[in-house]
């Protein structure tokens, strides 16, 4: 965990103080909406359908247990009693009310949580690995450059009023857990030949009207030049790229009409007219950040506890814990991933009874710690292996038992229609179809790893362009239609999926996912071969063949 | 509209001269950058201090040459949404060391005025009354800052190697 400081605490309140003072102007008529628009979006708050949205931020997705009851506490209070989580490390509140919004900023201030950085056209929360600093191999914790970078981009003078929106990913695991390939920057954190940690950054990655998925700007920047050289990428940004579009508007678009060379170019000009300023890092200032996150102290445990070989009997547990339970760092300890994707229910959603039954379950069992990932789940990072079955049976009691972490029906999906004013379409419906249709887990078992990702429109909030299965809600004369895509991935072999064929109607989306998955299992060379796999050895034909003969 | 300078508002001294018109005798001048680059040396013979409104899609490269003897810069926003001038603001006062005024103009608002300030602006054209009559108080909504600029404010980072040195210190 990161522990605030009084620098940390006063820069927040002093955040909350402003906004209820811009919350005021407002309400008394004195700010246009149009004016005060940028400054609540700064603040996280969107003008959804039905009302305002609120977004919290959840950094890099670490989450204390006491900060995990507060945001129940803001469901209960100043919303309908549940929260969204996102597939940024956000929590959204959906029917806030303007005028008790600063009360609700005020609530979370006090347990160093705040809303900056989760909308506008600024920098937003900087996401990392939920299974940061617990994952084996790890090279570092990434969080602790997270948090610096958090830091750095917080109220930036220069870059709060970017071209668009600019969105931070951080990893230090081969294996991505944080798409880092379709972020505005991707940071993958690695060692010289030295032994010094540094990054490969990517630039220009993004999904929306344009995908693209970044490119390697540069593959080697040392730890003290990072924050100087995401300056030099953002200050070129902000000075040239598109403002007379909002869908040109990303710094992808940039990278891509200057090409990947020249826009490295003119990044370096200006960083190396920079690199030995104040942004420096020297190891004292890395190691003031290190010194304020805190680690369990672990005890000494067995990797095969009596209680894990006793409760491998219970076949119910056995189904749970092969797809939870990852191994961890330390010896005896799991990491547990926690499904926010019940058969029928909307994708990422927990009510407040759980959130505040979920802080008491990571006091016991995870050293009172919480992450967030982004397929909408959460995560304990700390469990003890032998008390899984314990941990097991208090989740299931709450409804965050389902057992299909990276199954099926494990769907990413957008708010869509139900709730957002940019939607052409619904996409929670199309998701709890779909989680009622591959219920089984039996079936879902035998499919394998898939993962379902929904957009209710192309701005791709539900990252369809790299699902497995996408699905792209449009809109054609009033009516509800639906792209589908496959071969799609976010991990460090990020690649966007391929369309299938026509869009088809509301109806169909499930009809036509199963057809798609029953090629799949008559296709692929082997039990083991994931459907990524196959698509990736075969192609989409194959599939199109057989969804489309009978359509 | 108001004009905010050292905290208060103040008369404008410079003589805003369009296009068409000649430039008066004397007197303080603001003029456009593709007057002034037209013939620039003519125009800082100007009798009076002259300034320049420089637009945010320009590279301010072009400008450099004559940073020492111009009295003020105006940088522009056509809306608050366009950040642009920020980053010419820090560039002139951080890598041109500039340090004439340099000044905010168009659609300057009050809750734009702690990042301006430290981005350099010292000087401020406010759209509204109030915002300007607000200036003062605005000013002080941060007493921390993550990020070190050209403005001299104390960063966290400095602060909290500050607060340590003294608890050293006291050991």
């Amino acid at each position: 965990m990161y522990a605030y400081d009084e620098i940390d605490r006063t820069l927040v309140n002093e955040r909350v103080l402003e906004f209820r003072d811009q919350v005021r102007r407002r309400l008394s008529g004195e700010l246009t909406e149009d004016e005060f628009k940028m400054l609540r979006l700064q603040n996280g708050v969107y003008l959804q359908l039905h009302a305002y949205m609120f977004r919290v931020a959840i950094p890099y997705g670490t989450l204390a247990s006491r900060q995990l009851r507060r945001l129940a506490h803001v469901a209960r209070t100043y919303d309908r009693g549940y929260g969204h989580f996102t597939t940024r490390q956000n929590i959204q509140f959906n029917w806030i009310k303007l005028a008790e919004l600063p009360d609700a900023l005020a609530d979370l201030a006090e347990v160093g949580i705040h809303a900056m950085q989760t909308s506008g056209n600024n920098t937003r929360n900087v996401t990392s690995d939920q299974w940061a600093g617990v994952a084996p191999a790890e090279v570092e914790d990434p969080r602790i450059w997270a948090e610096i970078l958090r830091q750095y981009t917080t109220l930036h003078p220069e870059f709060s009023f970017l071209p668009r929106k600019f969105k931070f990913a951080i990893t230090a695991s081969s294996h991505d857990r944080t798409a880092i390939r379709i972020h505005d920057i991707g940071l993958r954190l690695l060692r010289n030949q030295q032994g010094e940690t540094g990054f490969e950054v990517l630039v220009g990655g993004g999904l929306g009207r344009t995908p693209f998925i970044g490119k390697t700007i540069k593959p080697f920047v040392h730890g003290r030049d990072l924050l100087s050289y995401v300056e030099a990428i953002m200050r070129v940004y902000n000075q040239y790229g598109r403002r007379d579009n909002i869908y040109k508007a990303r710094i992808k678009i940039l990278v891509h009409e200057l090409g990947i060379e020249k826009f490295a170019a003119e990044v370096e000009e200006e960083w190396l007219q920079m690199r030995e300023g104040a942004l420096k890092l020297d190891d004292e200032v890395v190691e003031d950040i290190r010194a304020r996150f805190s680690y369990p102290n672990y005890e000494e445990l067995p990797e095969m506890p009596d209680e894990l070989r006793d409760a491998a009997q219970d076949a119910s547990f056995e189904a749970w814990r092969r797809n939870s339970v990852f191994p961890h760092k330390v010896r005896g300890y799991a990491i547990v991933t926690l499904s926010l994707k019940p058969a029928g229910g909307p994708p990422g959603d927990a009510t407040a009874e759980q959130m505040d039954a979920l802080a008491d379950i990571a006091d016991k069992y995870s050293f009172g710690e919480i992450r967030v990932g982004h397929e909408q789940n959460l995560a304990l990072p700390h469990v003890a292996r032998r008390d899984l079955p314990a941990l097991w049976k208090a989740l299931d009691r709450i409804g965050l038992a389902t057992p299909n972490v990276n199954l099926i029906s494990d769907i990413i999906a957008c708010p869509g229609l139900d709730y957002c004013s940019l939607a052409n379409a619904r996409s929670i419906p199309i998701a709890q179809e779909l989680t009622r249709r591959f219920a089984n887990h039996d079936t879902a078992n035998l499919i394998g790893r898939l993962h379902i990702n929904i957009s209710g429109c192309i701005n791709a909030c539900g990252h369809h362009h790299v699902g497995h299965i996408g699905i792209l809600g449009v809109e054609k004369n009033g009516e509800e239609f639906y792209q589908i895509t496959i071969g799609g991935r976010a991990d460090e072999n990020a690649e966007l999926g391929t369309l299938i064929g026509p869009a088809v109607k509301f109806e169909e989306v499930a009809d036509v996912v199963e057809d798609v998955v029953e090629a799949y299992l008559a296709l692929r060379a082997r039990p083991d071969e994931l459907f990524i796999d196959t698509v990736k050895r075969l192609g989409v034909e194959p599939f199109k063949e057989r969804v489309y003969a009978t359509r | 509209m108001p004009l905010v300078k050292g905290g208060e508002i103040t008369r404008d001294d410079f003589a805003h001269v369009r296009e068409d018109l000649p430039l008066p005798e004397d007197g303080a001048v603001l003029i456009s950058a593709a007057r002034f680059l037209a013939d620039p040396e003519l125009l800082l013979r100007h009798k009076g201090r002259i300034g320049v409104i420089w637009p945010n899609g320009r590279d301010i490269d072009a400008l450099v040459p004559y940073l020492d003897r111009l009295a003020t810069i105006a940088l522009v926003f056509p809306t608050f949404r366009d950040g642009r001038a920020y980053s010419q603001a820090r560039l002139l006062r951080e890598r041109f060391h500039y340090h004439g005024e340099l000044r905010a103009t168009g659609q300057v608002l009050r809750d734009q005025f702690v990042f301006m300030l430290r981005a350099g602006f010292d000087a401020f054209d406010v759209r509204k009354q109030s915002d300007a009559e607000a200036f003062a108080q605005t000013v002080k909504r941060y007493s921390v800052f993550y990020q070190p600029t050209g403005d001299g404010r104390l960063t966290a980072l400095h602060r909290r190697m500050q607060l340590r040195d003294s608890r050293r210190a006291g050991l």
